[in-house]
């Protein structure tokens, strides 16, 4: 049995990627939408760690706290917006807030 | 006292009479209530304080010929109401003209006491031009001083204008007594002697022209004092109108005279023509000829001359001290003074000369023709002093100045005299003015006749009277003057025929011969007070004695008999001593005097025939006219010359001018204004098109093309979140896969 390396890690944070990136694209409930937004900062975050540890740094683990504290302020702002939303259009579907065209 | 250098004073006394009653006129002759009261219900509807309403109250049953009546002087000497204002208005205004009198009387002696008989006072600069380029190219600054010159011209012109002028005033205090406006008649009648005062002391053209211009005012005001009355107040326009005329040419005299000579001094102007820097004009009709010519054409218009005297006669709405001080005394002969102040320009310019002298020796004759057959006697007057003054301009014509102003001087002794006589006839018959109305006065108004009497022999030209002198005089001088020849030699002697005819004529129809006057009139008959026959009196002796002055030289008097040639002399040299020469030199004495007897026996003939005419066989007039009617017709009608002017002038030139220009504004100035906009509106039509089409057209296209190409474009643009982040991510893949496959 292979221990767990680099590579391992590099293919979760790969796939939590492709996981939030399909859900942001796909999913029409924007608070599921913030929510694949939080997979791919953590799949970043699993990024900056992993090479942290292979390359001896720690550089990337204080990157890390910066995006935690990045998604937490992100995460608090994005449900602000969507309770402002929702008191005006009653919804928080993404395809009916289609405003933002000529 | 020095009078001489007070003559600025002179025209001063009446202006201050004139502002006086102008002024505080009002105030001095309230409308006296009590006339109304004592009226006797005559005139019931008397609108107190309406004074220029003409409403006679009359103060007895004295009222017919009512309905005729052409001057309102006759009311006067009954019922007098003496307020004591009025008494002041009496005072001042002929007060006023008598100390003018005094005071030209004295400088006038004094001025005859100096050796150069010229003084001269320049009270300050009137007008004062900017630098000029005259004809000839020198420079030349025009001035204009408020300056008087008293020279023996002037101040035969002052005497006559405060003596007649006083006289007139005492008249008029006795004559206009019961008429509305009573301080305003006297104070135009002053306001007009300061004018005339004006004239005559001017020392330059520029000066003179606005005493000129002052006396038509007055003349003007005067004409239309019974401006409620239509054809009164018509005939002051028309004297008006009919000296612009006249002024147009005297303006246009005065700037040549600047333009060629550059002043207009008396002084300055004859100087230079008599330097020898301009030749005498015999040739042609050179910018002298044509100075003098236009300063002629404004002489006629206020000498009453051919073609520009239809208005004298009819100046004679006025009341009758008007038409005696004003239209036949002084103001009529400003245009003998002013051509005689220009005396060295006239001489030097023959060919103008002749045709004042024509122009005079025509209008001389016309005039008479026309008073032979009038029956206002008052019209007949008027024409006669247009003949008159027609024989002041052919005396200028042919050069004799000093007889025109020696004409002019006793003429308005008797023509003064005869038109105030008139008014007191008038006044006498209730206001009647036509003669065959009139008839055996001659007892009833013995003042009035004798003074007439003594006028009429005088204007005939009966030796030993003023008319007599100087119009002899002129006749010699219209016979010898180099100027003059025989042919304006016998107009004048017809003329004289005429004067000697329609003035008995006058005389017969007033004073002789059965009475025609109607008998209600006839009772009331009465000779005029002594405010009216004293002046009479006076100038009737005036009348008389004036000719003395002048006594032809045929008759070898003592010199002071000659004495207002060699009075005049200074002012005329040398132009006089020319003419005295060549009259001299063609006169054999004997032609003179065969010549005086012809003019002696045609006046004589003429007062025989009007005698035998008018008095001892009246039937022959009627005979004569039936018989000659279309001569008659065309003298009653007065050569029809108004018809014509009215034809020619006021239908043709006014009204079918205003036609013509109605014409002109209608199709050419509202035709090019109508124009215009139709072009705009044409010219913004096309410019709608192109802005329309082409413009907006362009900017549409623009946005029209702008448009379908942002069609595709659009078609991405779903507003979906998901899309826009869909696109990034394809982007993303994109150079990922670039950078990866590279």
């Amino acid at each position: 049995m292979h221990p767990i390396g680099t590579v391992h890690y590099l293919a979760l944070s790969t796939a939590l990627l492709l996981i939030g990136t399909v859900g942001v694209l796909t999913r029409r409930n924007i608070v599921i939408i913030l929510m694949s937004i939080e997979l791919i900062l953590n799949a970043v975050n699993i990024n900056l760690i992993v090479f942290s540890r292979a390359l001896h740094s720690v550089s990337g683990q204080v990157f890390a706290i910066f995006v935690i504290t990045d998604a937490v302020a992100e995460a608090a702002v994005g449900l602000g917006i969507l309770i402002a939303l929702f008191r005006n259009k009653e919804t928080v579907l993404a395809d009916e807030i289609d405003l933002l065209k000529w | 006292m020095n009078f001489l250098d007070q003559i600025w004073l002179i025209p001063l006394f009446p202006l201050l009479g004139a502002a006086l009653m102008l002024l505080l006129g009002k105030m001095l002759d309230p409308q006296p209530v009590s006339e109304v009261a004592v009226a006797g219900g005559v005139e019931p509807v008397f609108e107190h304080g309406h004074d220029h309403d003409h409403q006679h109250p009359h103060h007895h049953d004295h009222h017919h010929g009512h309905g005729h009546t052409h001057d309102h002087g006759h009311d006067h000497s009954h019922g007098h109401v003496h307020s004591p204002l009025k008494f002041l208005i009496n005072l001042i205004c002929p007060g006023m003209v008598l100390l003018s009198l005094i005071f030209s009387a004295g400088a006038v002696w004094q001025l005859s006491q100096q050796t150069e008989r010229v003084h001269q006072v320049i009270q300050f600069t009137w007008l004062a031009g900017l630098p000029f380029h005259m004809a000839n190219g020198q420079m030349a600054a025009f001035q204009a001083d408020w300056g008087f010159l008293l020279d023996p011209l002037s101040s035969v012109m002052i005497l006559v204008v405060t003596g007649v002028g006083f006289l007139i005033h005492v008249y008029s205090t006795g004559y206009m007594a019961h008429d509305n406006g009573y301080y305003r008649f006297f104070g135009y009648l002053n306001l007009f002697v300061f004018f005339m005062l004006m004239l005559v002391l001017a020392n330059n053209y520029a000066l003179l022209f606005v005493g000129w211009e002052g006396v038509g005012l007055c003349s003007y005001l005067l004409i239309g004092f019974y401006f409620h009355k239509k054809s009164a107040a018509d005939a002051g326009k028309k004297a008006f109108i009919v000296n612009r005329v006249g002024d147009s040419g005297f303006v246009l005299g005065m700037l040549l005279m600047l333009s060629v000579l550059g002043t207009v001094k008396f002084t300055d102007v004859n100087t230079v023509l008599r330097s020898g820097q301009f030749a005498v004009e015999t040739g042609g009709f050179g910018v002298l000829s044509v100075m003098a010519l236009l300063l002629f054409i404004g002489a006629t218009g206020k000498s009453a001359q051919f073609p520009l005297y239809v208005w004298l006669p009819d100046a004679m709405e006025g009341p009758t001290p008007v038409s005696a001080l004003i239209h036949a005394a002084t103001m009529v002969t400003a245009g003998v003074y002013m051509v005689a102040r220009s005396s060295a320009l006239f001489s030097l310019t023959p060919k103008t000369s002749l045709i004042v002298a024509v122009v005079g020796a025509f209008t001389a004759i016309l005039a008479a023709t026309i008073a032979l057959v009038q029956n206002d006697i008052k019209r007949v007057l008027a024409y006669s002093t247009v003949s008159q003054l027609g024989y002041m301009f052919l005396a200028l014509g042919v050069g004799a100045y000093w007889v025109a102003i020696f004409h002019l001087f006793t003429h308005a002794f008797f023509k003064a005299l005869l038109f105030l006589g008139s008014g007191s006839v008038i006044h006498a018959v209730g206001g009647e003015q036509d003669m065959r109305r009139m008839g055996a006065l001659k007892d009833k108004i013995p003042i009035t006749h004798w003074t007439m009497w003594v006028g009429s022999i005088a204007i005939a030209g009966i030796p030993g009277f003023a008319g007599f002198f100087s119009k002899d005089e002129i006749l010699w001088q219209a016979y010898s003057s180099p100027l003059g020849s025989p042919l304006l030699w016998s107009v004048g002697f017809v003329t004289a025929a005429l004067t000697a005819f329609y003035m008995w004529r006058l005389m017969n129809m007033t004073f002789y011969g059965k009475s025609h006057v109607p008998p209600e009139v006839e009772k009331h008959i009465h000779e005029s007070p002594a405010s009216m026959t004293v002046p009479l009196s006076l100038l009737a002796a005036g009348s008389v004695l004036a000719g003395w002055l002048g006594t032809p030289k045929l008759w070898n008097l003592p010199e002071v008999f000659r004495g207002f040639e060699a009075w005049l002399e200074p002012a005329f040299t040398p132009a006089v001593a020319a003419a005295h020469e060549a009259a001299n030199a063609a006169g054999e004495s004997s032609m003179e005097l065969t010549l005086m007897l012809a003019s002696i026996l045609v006046a004589i003939v003429g007062i025989w025939v009007a005698r035998v005419l008018y008095c001892q066989k009246p039937e022959i007039p009627d005979r004569i006219e039936a018989r000659f009617k279309p001569v008659y017709t065309l003298l009653y009608n007065k050569w029809y010359v108004d018809e014509i002017y009215d034809f020619l002038f006021v239908d043709g030139l006014c009204k079918g001018g205003g036609l013509a220009l109605g014409a002109f504004d209608r199709d050419v100035v509202d035709g090019g204004v109508n124009g215009a906009g139709w072009l705009t509106r044409f010219s913004s039509t096309v410019s709608i098109w192109w802005d329309t089409w082409i413009v907006d057209g362009a900017v549409r296209f623009g946005s029209f093309f702008v448009k379908m190409m942002s069609y595709p474009v659009c078609i991405l643009e779903t507003g979906r979140v998901q899309t826009y982040a869909f696109f990034v991510v394809v982007g993303v893949l994109a150079f990922l896969g670039f950078y990866v496959t590279r």
